[in-house]
């Protein structure tokens, strides 16, 4: 779990220029963590790397927390 | 009612500095801004130098790390330099100027030509499904003024010009016509440029246009020199801002200079050869716009790119527009220190006209030691000269046969 965790917050600090403390795993990346929709196709893309997974279209869309995230790698990976 | 255009704020981003104290001193001192490229291994290329910006820091000029992640460097320039003219014009949108009257044209040459080439790489190493959803706005070369946009919240008239090398002349004329015709009080305008870049250089290399002086970097921008042997690439921007005088005025504006001449011509005539004729048309059509007589214009800063060809053709150029008045005008080429910046060139090259009509100085044209002898002006050789100037005139000539003349004056009420 914490692995997946830190590796997701890493990327997402990096990718959206936010502070350790607002990425929480209730965090929301449009509303909270200032991500707009160009934002949230760069960070799957970039999340598909680092785990080496496809994430579809379909899916990326019903994720918008932090923690949906972490949930959808760790049942996918 | 025409309005009257003055220029109340200025700012660059140049290898000479990218303030406007550092800059000048650096251009009244005849230094150069070219030296070696650090961005990336040059060892292949015919040419290695140019008017490079080491070092640059978006964050210094106040642009969010988070923003400038999302600008191409092209734009990070543009911005830069318009944050500096807005400030140097004391401008503050949305309290002494109404958001809605003061409009953009920051225009660039090429756009995002090192986001293009990151991109491709990425299209042909991982595929499609990786490229950058950024890519497209970050690459359009209309960005910088959409970024200007955003970043100073200026939500009137908003365009860009692209036409290569006359692009920041072509900005900043359009500009002067937009407030002179009144659809803006303020206009943020200029040109943003940034082609040092493998793929950049390759293909100015590959026209055989670009200087190949790689062992005495600061000899190599040599205009209007028996051996010069092509133009230096350059980087940066150059912004003004111009606004109606009663807007000036009435904010209490410290006042650089006035904006009085426009002009435009076409070639029609090769994609990258100039053919004299198309220059002198649009240096004519700038006077007359201006309503005066081409002997009353004291200064032109030049086109001046250092080519064999280009040079050439601008001296006749001018003869042709001034007759015997082309003997007694100061020439000078300041891309002799900046290099040659390509669209951003017309903005840099506006906001030195108007240091000069306001310090009563002329840049010189610098590594002029064997002068042409088929080229016969005033080229203000190696040493700046003090002169009242009260007149003076920018040229831009770009690749398709685009021609860009303004004209400026001092400022008196």
């Amino acid at each position: 779990m914490s692995d997946v965790y830190d590796r997701v917050k890493r990327i997402v600090i990096e990718r959206l220029g936010v502070e350790e403390a607002e990425v929480t795993a209730e965090a929301s990346f449009k509303d909270d963590l200032g991500a707009d929709s160009l934002d949230v196709v760069e960070l799957v893309m970039e999340l598909e790397d680092e785990f080496d997974l496809e994430i579809s279209d379909e899916d990326a869309e019903k994720i918008t927390t932090v923690g949906e995230v972490v949930k959808y790698i760790q049942s996918h990976a | 009612m025409k309005h009257r255009v003055v220029v109340t704020g200025m700012g660059v981003v140049t290898s000479l500095g990218s303030d406007l104290p550092e800059f000048w001193n650096n251009l009244l001192n005849g230094k150069s801004g070219i030296s070696s490229i650090e961005a990336f291994d040059t060892s292949e290329y015919t040419t290695k130098i140019a008017a490079e910006i080491k070092g640059f820091n978006p964050e210094a000029f106040g642009i969010d790390k988070k923003d400038s992640r999302k600008m191409d460097r092209f734009v990070q320039f543009g911005v830069a330099a318009s944050k500096q003219a807005v400030q140097d014009a004391g401008l503050i949108i949305g309290d002494n100027a109404d958001p809605e009257r003061v409009g953009v044209i920051v225009g660039s040459g090429i756009g995002g030509l090192g986001t293009w080439e990151e991109q491709h790489t990425v299209l042909m190493e991982k595929g499609p499904r990786r490229v950058s959803p950024f890519f497209i706005p970050m690459m359009i070369a209309n960005m910088a003024s959409g970024q200007v946009s955003m970043v100073t919240g200026a939500k009137g008239p908003n365009t860009t010009a692209v036409s290569a090398c006359a692009t920041g002349t072509h900005s900043i004329g359009d500009s002067f016509k937009m407030i002179q015709r009144g659809d803006a009080d303020v206009m943020i305008c200029g040109g943003a440029e940034a082609t040092i870049r493998p793929i950049g250089m390759a293909g100015f290399c590959a026209m055989r246009a670009m200087s190949t002086r790689n062992e005495e970097p600061e000899k190599a921008s040599r205009p209007f020199d028996i051996d010069r042997d092509g133009f230096v690439m350059g980087e940066g921007a150059g912004v003004m801002i111009l606004e109606s005088l009663d807007h000036a005025l009435q904010r209490g504006a410290r006042i650089y200079a006035e904006v009085i001449g426009y002009g435009m011509s076409g070639d029609a005539f090769h994609m990258t050869e100039p053919d004299p004729d198309g220059a002198a048309r649009c240096m004519t059509r700038a006077i007359k716009d201006a309503g005066l007589e081409p002997e009353e214009i004291q200064y032109i800063n030049a086109h001046g790119t250092s080519t064999p060809v280009g040079d050439k053709s601008e001296t006749t150029a001018i003869k042709k527009a001034f007759g015997d008045h082309a003997y007694k005008v100061a020439v000078s080429s300041t891309k002799s220190m900046t290099g040659h910046l390509l669209g951003a060139a017309g903005g840099v090259e506006a906001v030195i006209v108007g240091l000069t009509l306001q310090n009563g100085m002329i840049p010189p044209t610098v590594n002029l030691d064997n002068q042409d002898p088929e080229l016969d002006l005033d080229y203000v050789p190696n040493k700046p000269r003090e002169a009242d100037v009260r007149v003076a005139l920018s040229n831009s000539f770009g690749f398709g046969g685009h021609n860009a003349t303004i004209i400026m004056r001092k400022y008196e009420a």
